[in-house]
């Protein structure tokens, strides 16, 4: 079978369905209100976005993978490239870059300037520790261990803290080499 | 035109949040779960019809802000207005959607099926959970318009969705 070319980020968002934005705001934002009230610590409500956000990148990445033809990435540092370049862009219709690598290339930073979840929000002096977009560290997180990928990620700038863009950490803990799913004597 | 995100973002976000509050958070009292998602869909509904409204006059009577929500909110929201209105004149609407993009979309949770219990009602407990949502979003355009009521969905002839809204007098 020939070899598909890769698509790039604009190409597949430009061919998926579309929904208004506005919808999808919004819903986070009441989602994110009701965990709030539900949950009362904000330390909890961090985490059960990024459980959340998990367990869509669980799913996500399937989609992802048949949409983008991307083949098996030679190293992390691609890896993190095809996220903020395709992951991002035909999802959420913005593209990230790929910043602050480490020596030994196991440590970046995937940047956002413009991230469609924080449109209209403005978070109340109550909420000063909450992580508002955690569920898209989740989602990372998520779809990396899909490939066999344990991550850590983490926010390090944050635009609704006052930061000039999103800055998302991602560590690469540990790659899983992949096993054949079945044992025999179980 | 405005902002726009892959469908699969929404899609996903309804699923989880609909598991997240049946499986999790209030796994042994769906009512519960289900008063949380409608909540939700509430708050949703709310905003979404301030903003889409700020630049009409004000609805003349009941049925003029019912074919808003028919119309050109639904329009915003999935890109297809409601199919059919029927009332019974007396506050009671029936807004039918031939094909309800939400429930289309909507796989099952493979999860679902390894339960003991059977996995056609498992399903439909789903699916009627998830329908809370959309339910809230309703109710939520109403209240903002001033229009105070209750909304139900009914799923007998799916595709097709039929959301049933009931003003309180």
């Amino acid at each position: 079978m020939a070899p598909v070319a890769p698509r790039s980020g604009d190409a597949i968002f430009a061919s998926v369905e579309h929904v208004n934005a506005e919808l999808f705001t919004l819903t986070y934002g009441a989602i994110v209100r009701q965990l709030l009230t539900d949950l009362e610590e904000v330390e909890e409500v961090n985490k059960q976005l990024d459980q959340m956000g998990y367990n869509i990148g669980v799913r996500l990445i399937d989609e992802f993978l048949a949409k983008s033809n991307v083949s098996r990435c030679v190293d992390f540092k691609e890896t993190a490239d095809v996220i903020a370049k395709v992951g991002f862009k035909m999802f959420l219709g913005v593209g990230a870059s790929v910043t602050n690598w480490d020596a030994d290339g196991t440590c970046c930073s995937i940047v956002l300037e413009d991230n469609p979840l924080v449109d209209f929000v403005e978070l109340p002096d109550t909420c000063q520790g909450l992580y508002y977009c955690n569920i898209l560290s989740g989602v990372v997180r998520g779809a990396l261990e899909m490939v066999s990928m344990k991550t850590e990620v983490t926010w390090v700038r944050d635009m609704l803290r006052g930061d000039d863009a999103f800055e998302l950490q991602v560590k690469l803990l540990k790659q899983v080499p992949e096993e054949y799913p079945y044992k025999d004597d179980e | 035109m405005g902002r726009e995100v892959s469908e699969s973002c929404i899609d996903s976000l309804l699923t989880e949040m609909v598991s997240s509050y049946c499986n999790r958070f209030y796994s042994n009292t769906p009512e519960l779960a289900a008063r949380r998602i409608e909540a939700i869909g509430y708050q949703v509904g709310h905003q979404l019809s301030e903003r889409y409204t700020m630049e009409r006059p004000r609805f003349t009577d009941h049925l003029e802000a019912i074919k808003f929500i028919c119309k050109d909110f639904w329009s915003e929201l999935f890109k297809k207005q409601i199919d059919n209105l029927k009332t019974n004149h007396k506050g009671t609407f029936v807004l039918q959607d031939n094909k309800f993009r939400w429930l289309s979309r909507m796989s099952g949770d493979p999860s679902v099926e390894n339960g003991t219990q059977d996995p056609e009602s498992k399903a439909a407990q789903a699916m009627s959970m998830y329908l809370y949502f959309p339910c809230g979003i309703i109710r939520g355009a109403l209240s903002n318009l001033g229009i105070p009521c209750a909304v139900s969905a009914d799923i007998s002839s799916l595709p097709a969705c039929s959301f049933v809204i009931r003003i309180k007098v």
